[in-house]
This record gives C-alpha cells, structure tokens and sequence, in this order.
C-alpha cells in the first residue's frame, strides 16, 4: 500500500511522485507518456490520485498528443525516460517553433550511471539543441515546485518546457509541503496558423521568434529565477545543479555554494557576479562537462572535474574527490546477485531453443534482454528498442549465405508496439534472401519496467478495457509470408521445430509466442474478471 | 547513534523480492512521523528478479545527499546471509551490523515478514517511540497484514533487546 498523497500538508514522497502530485494540484488535463526507469511512476501515480493518464505506443505518440492538448489550451505533461526524448527529437524540435496555449512540460528522466538503461546520454544537450527552456530540481520539494513552475514559464511564454529528473531524484523520498490546488481553465481551440502550422514561410519567423522568446526567459531568469545560495567561507565557491546540489553542500560545508533550477537559458550574470567573490570557484556537475564549458565561453574562470567523473553518477565521496583534485583510481562498487529470468518466464523456453538451434540471436530491450547471460548466453546484438528487427535484417543482407539463414529477430509484445511496427514493414518490403525470422515475446505486458498496459494487451493504463492490436493480423497485413502464434501453455507444440522450419525457408517469418509473464499473470486474470463484470454491467 | 553530521544513516540490504524497499519505505514514514528530516534511496529497476537490493534511509535535523556515504553507515540491516559481506565495507569503524541471527530460529510465523521483524531489531537500537514505528507499518501495509506484522515487529524488538 502506497502513502495517501491526497491529503496534505507535509508528506514523504519521491520526485516522479511529486511531479505527478503538482501535475494534479495545477490542472494538468492530461498526462501522458511511454513507460521507461525511472520516470514510469509519475504517472501511475497521477492516475492512483486521479489524474488523467495514459500510456502512448511510443514517446513521439505521447508527445504529439501532448501537443495537440497544449493547442487546445489545457495543461498536458508527458513523462519518458531520457532515451525516449530520441524517439521523440521529431516533435520535440518543431513542438519549439510554435506557440502552445496550455502549458506543456515534458519529462525527461536521465539515468546517469545506467542503473537501468541501454546509455547514459545527458539530455540536458536537448534543451541546447532544441531550444527549449530546462527546469532541473534538486529533490522532491522541487520537483514538486518546478511543475507548476514549468506550466507558468510554459504559458507566459507559449512554450514547451523541460523539466529534467535523474534516478536519484525521481526515486529519493524526501519532504514536500504542497500548494493549494487550482482549477484549470477550460480548454478552447483558438485559430492561429502561422504559429502552428510549420511550413517554411512561417517556420523562418517562428525560429526568431522562438530565439527572442529565450532572449526573454534568460533575462527572467537573471532577475528572478529559482536560485539557491549558501554562503561559507571565500576560499572555495561550488557551482552545482541537480542532486549534484546536495552531494557538494554535503562533500563541502565549509565552502560557499550557488545552484540553480532554471539551467537553460543560463542566469550567466548572477553566475558570474557570484564567482568573483572566491580563490577558487569549481563546477559540480553530473554527466557531460557542459556547464562548466558554456560559463568558460562566457569568460568566467571556473574548474572542472577531471574526465573520470564523466561517467556514472555522482555521490558525496566522488564529489570530496573532485574538490580535492584526487583522479586516482576509484574503489569498485561491491558485485552483487545480478538479477535474473524468473524460475518459470516464459522467455526461457525461448531462449533455450535459439541456444540449441546455433542462431544469431539479434536482441532488443526488455526482461528478455537477459537471455544474453548464462546459462542462455542467446543474444548477439542490443541496441534500442525496436533495432531486434531491422539489425536482424542487416545481418541477414550483409553476412554468408550459411550464416545468415542462422539469424533471428527478438522483440518484446511492448517493444514490437513502440517501435518494431515500421521494421516489420521493412521486412516485408526488402525481404533479405534467405528471407528473415521474428520472434515476438508475447508475454501480455510491460513486464521490464514494472507491468505497464499496451496496444497489445487490450487494456488501459488503469487496466480498464481498450482496443487490442492483434499481432497476427498485423503481420498479415504488413505482407509477412508465415504468421504463427504459438500459445505456450498448450503441451504439444515444438517450439524449437517450428523455428527451425522457419529458418529452412527462404521466406519471412513471425512467431508470436504467447504466454503471461509469471508475475502479471494473477493481475491480469484479476483485471480480465474486473473488465468482464463490468461490461456485462453495462450490457 | 548518529555521525559527524548529526545525520542517522541507515541500510537495509537484501535480494529482489525480500521487501527490502517496503521496510525502507517504513523506516522513512517512521522517522518523518517523529519530526525529523528524511531522505530515502535506492536504484529500483532490475531489482524485482531476485538480484541484490541495498537502500539507504538517512534522518537528522537537515539531511543534504539522499546516499549514504560509504563507510558512514551507523546501522546496517541485513536480510540475507550471503549479501553480508557485499556490505560490510559500507559500515563505519564502530557501526552496528543487525542479522537475521537476532531472529531465534522457528520464532517467526510467516518468512513474508522477515522484513518488518528486521525492523523491530533495528528499533530497539533507535531513539524513536514505537508508536511512531506502528503507524508507519499500518500506513503501508494492507490491514489484513497488520497483525501479523505486529507481531513480527514486536518479536524482532524484543529479540534485538535481549541478545
Ligand atoms: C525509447 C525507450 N523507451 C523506454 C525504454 C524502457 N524500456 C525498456 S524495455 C521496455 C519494454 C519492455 O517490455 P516488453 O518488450 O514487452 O518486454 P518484457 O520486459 O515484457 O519482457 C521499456 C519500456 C527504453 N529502453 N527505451
Ligand atoms: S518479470 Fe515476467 S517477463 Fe520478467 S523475468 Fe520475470 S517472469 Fe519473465
């Protein structure tokens, strides 16, 4: 049982929970996103408390919905991980250009230290990139604050803003006093082409505008941005932002330390004004040295990190270590129990005929991502969600005859619906010549990220009843040769003969092997009955 | 039982599936509900299929990183023998190691609660009013649980008291 967030003053919450808590309070008329660690609990929670919450197929979905609801002049939030703002760089870059007149925030949630991720990319260089206002808080408080902050910059100045979590923050409980909630003002289509509609005569005035809006937010920012100041002694002053704050007012509370929560478009003349007063100002920054470079180009005379701390996460001990110039080799971090397939995953039935059948395994993201350790030790290749099929389809062009027929495609049910769709069309519509394999794991949900719905497993977000994609017809229409579903539980079939008969022809090929994820598996027969008593309620 | 910085820093550590986070979870209400300062953390994620779990909670008058330093922990709670000496290098010099060892062997009815009869060996070396303890179990447990862990809290207490 979760802590009832409903009811204030003072609570303990994590940052994804009180982002989804200060969503509610400031109107958000919808909340919509991709599951993905670990920003996947701010909206499970808008929805507990609820919110309207939905899971998209993919990041650019949610954040193309998001922007449709900020032009009809509501609050929308769209939560990812920060590999999910690729898969939504497309609208993210236009989304900048035009004007929205509800607020639009969108979540990024970087995982620096790759506790659970394929890389550990800074997204604070999207903000840079794209143009577009970044909110970084420092623990739940702000997380909570910066919300509702994100929709008023996001309004007054009818644009999209970013408001950049990391793991520690969305999942650190710490103390937050909420506000009054407000009620939202109701939503109206307002007509206004040239600042919606991207073609080239009206993009070439939107960029300056969007140019002049920063110009405005930069300046807002100098005179009364969020900024945090504790003054110590002359000797060293830290400039730090996000949970890096907490780790150098900790590592250092002798020193004097300045951070801010509005980090792109800089407060540069605070920055500067501040830093003449010490010996010695240094720059506490998780991730890429990018702070640290744009206040030297600015002519401001700071120190950095050395290249070590570029990677990982940062904590107290690494932070004592950057202030003290110490770049010896780190202690390693105790190797636990890796984690493991669940005795009795289905995944593991397919895993062990891919090793006994020799094949080259092209992997993709999910649970199943663990087929690649003992004792399966069956996958050869993981990118990004999505690349099992057509990483697959380049092994299949490109490599000898005997070894090609040897390759086969992996994917997740939740993996295929985000991102394997348009690869099955290019597996149809350039079929390799000895033809092309793919498996999906039907396993009836998000298992990876904590058992989230999708298109696929005909339930909501709520678990409530919805439209479900059939994976067969799907395949079918897309013009695959052979379509099979295997359903797991049913004793007489031959997995292991069925996918080397696959791989004997020179055609393509989908399996979609069926059965429930060992730990959804109640859940879902639970929500199964919930569904069915309601519509024979309602019938 | 506080270090340098008047902080009181606490791990629990265990496997996936022990509910590691849920006593966290408990740990944290528990000394937010006595007015203090709290910050928990943890790397969720790949946890829930059974690899090893540690979680840090830390409360005092102001606490700054949620992430207990490296060798300043003042308890360390430990659920499963072989995540013992994964750990130990977190402990400082004159920490206090907590086992299940403080559990007598037989003495709890269900295993599921193992982490909340941690919880009650660890109260018994933390300034803390059991009341503050009981709300926080009831807040996060389903009622039907209540009871039974109760019961495992008030063993574990006592165990720990008198070892
Ligand atoms: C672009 C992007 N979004 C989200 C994620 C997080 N994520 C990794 S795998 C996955 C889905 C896993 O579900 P599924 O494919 O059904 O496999 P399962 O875990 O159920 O075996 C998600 C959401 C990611 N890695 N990349
Ligand atoms: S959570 Fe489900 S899909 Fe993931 S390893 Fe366990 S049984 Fe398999």
């Amino acid at each position: 049982m979760k802590a009832d967030l409903s009811n204030p003053p003072r609570q303990l919450l994590s940052g994804d929970d009180a982002v989804a808590l200060a969503a509610l309070h400031a109107g958000t008329a919808l909340g919509i996103g991709y599951p993905g660690t670990p920003s996947t609990e701010i909206l499970e929670t808008f929805d507990r408390l609820d919110g309207r919450a939905q899971w998209s197929p993919n990041e650019k979905t949610a954040l193309e919905v998001g922007i449709g609801v900020a032009f009809a002049g509501a609050r929308a939030l769209v939560t990812m991980k920060h590999v999910g703002l690729n898969v939504a760089a497309d609208p993210l870059f236009t989304a900048a250009y035009t004007d929205v007149d509800g607020g639009l925030i969108i979540v990024s949630a970087d995982d620096p230290g790759m506790a659970s991720s394929q890389n550990e990319q800074d997204n604070r260089h999207y903000a840079r990139a794209a143009g577009l206002p970044m909110l970084e808080p420092v623990d739940s408080q702000q997380a909570y604050d910066f919300t509702w902050l994100g929709f008023e910059l996001s309004e007054r100045w009818k644009i999209p803003v970013l408001l950049r979590l990391t793991t520690r923050v969305c999942h650190s409980l710490t103390p937050v006093l909420p506000r009054a909630p407000i009620t939202p003002k109701a939503a109206d289509f307002r007509r206004d082409v040239p600042a919606r509609v991207m073609i080239p005569a009206f993009a070439k005035p939107a960029h300056h505008r969007l140019r002049t809006k920063l110009a405005e937010i930069a300046a807002w920012n100098e005179a009364e941005g969020p900024l945090h100041i504790e003054m110590g002694n002359q000797a060293l002053g830290i400039i730090s932002t996000g949970i890096s704050a907490m780790h150098a007012r900790e590592a250092a509370p002798e020193a004097s330390h300045l951070s801010f929560g509005l980090t792109y478009p800089l407060p540069i003349e605070r920055i500067r004004a501040w830093a003449t007063q010490f010996e010695r100002v240094l720059v506490v920054e998780e991730g890429d040295p990018m702070l640290v470079e744009e206040l030297r180009a600015a002519g401001i005379s700071v120190e950095s990190k050395t290249e070590r701390f570029r990677f990982s996460e940062l904590d107290v001990a690494r932070v004592r270590r950057i202030i003290t110039g110490d770049d010896s080799e780190e202690p390693a971090p105790p190797q636990g129990k890796p984690p493991e397939l669940c005795p009795g995953c289905s995944h593991r039935t397919v895993f062990h005929a891919l090793r006994e059948l020799d094949c080259i395994v092209a992997g993709d993201i999910g649970c199943y991502t663990l087929g690649v350790l003992p004792p399966f030790s069956a996958m050869d290749t993981c990118v990004c969600m999505g690349a099992s099929i057509t990483t697959g389809l380049g092994l299949r062009h490109a490599l000898p005859e005997a070894q090609a027929r040897r390759v086969v495609s992996v994917i997740g049910d939740s993996t295929f619906v985000h991102s394997g769709l348009t690869g099955l069309a290019e597996m149809a519509y350039n079929p390799p010549p000895t033809g092309h394999l793919v498996i999906i794991l039907d396993n009836e949900t998000t298992a990876m990220t904590g058992q989230q719905e999708h298109p696929g497993t005909g339930r909501s977000l709520d678990h409530s009843r919805a439209a479900r994609m059939d994976f067969v017809a799907v395949g079918q229409a897309m013009g695959i040769k052979h379509v099979e579903l295997i359903d797991e539980a049913a004793k007489d079939v031959d997995l292991k003969a069925c996918i080397a008969e696959c791989l004997a022809r020179d055609e393509t090929a989908l399996i979609i092997v069926r059965q429930p994820c060992v730990l959804a598996a109640p859940k879902i027969r639970l929500y199964e009955k919930t569904a069915a008593a309601a519509t024979s309620e309602t019938s | 039982m506080t270090s340098n910085h008047s902080t009181t820093n606490i791990v629990i550590a265990g496997l996936g599936g022990q509910g590691i986070i849920t006593a966290s979870d408990i740990l944290a209400e528990t000394a937010f509900r006595a007015g203090f300062d709290v910050k928990k953390s943890e790397l969720h994620g790949m946890s829930q299929r059974g690899g090893s779990v540690t979680s840090d909670v830390r409360f005092g008058e102001r606490v700054l990183s949620p992430m207990v330093p490296a060798g300043e922990t003042d308890v360390l709670l430990v659920l499963e023998p072989t995540q013992i000496e994964m750990n130990r290098p977190l402990l400082r010099a004159d920490g206090v190691l907590l086992t299940t060892d403080v559990i007598p062997p037989g003495a709890l009815k269900n295993k599921k609660s193992l982490n909340v009869a941690m919880l009650g060996a660890l109260s018994s070396v933390l300034e803390i009013d059991e009341a503050h303890w009981l709300e926080a179990i009831h807040a996060h447990l389903a009622a039907k649980l209540h009871r039974l862990n109760d019961e495992a809290f008030a063993l574990g207490r006592r165990s720990a008291q008198t070892d």
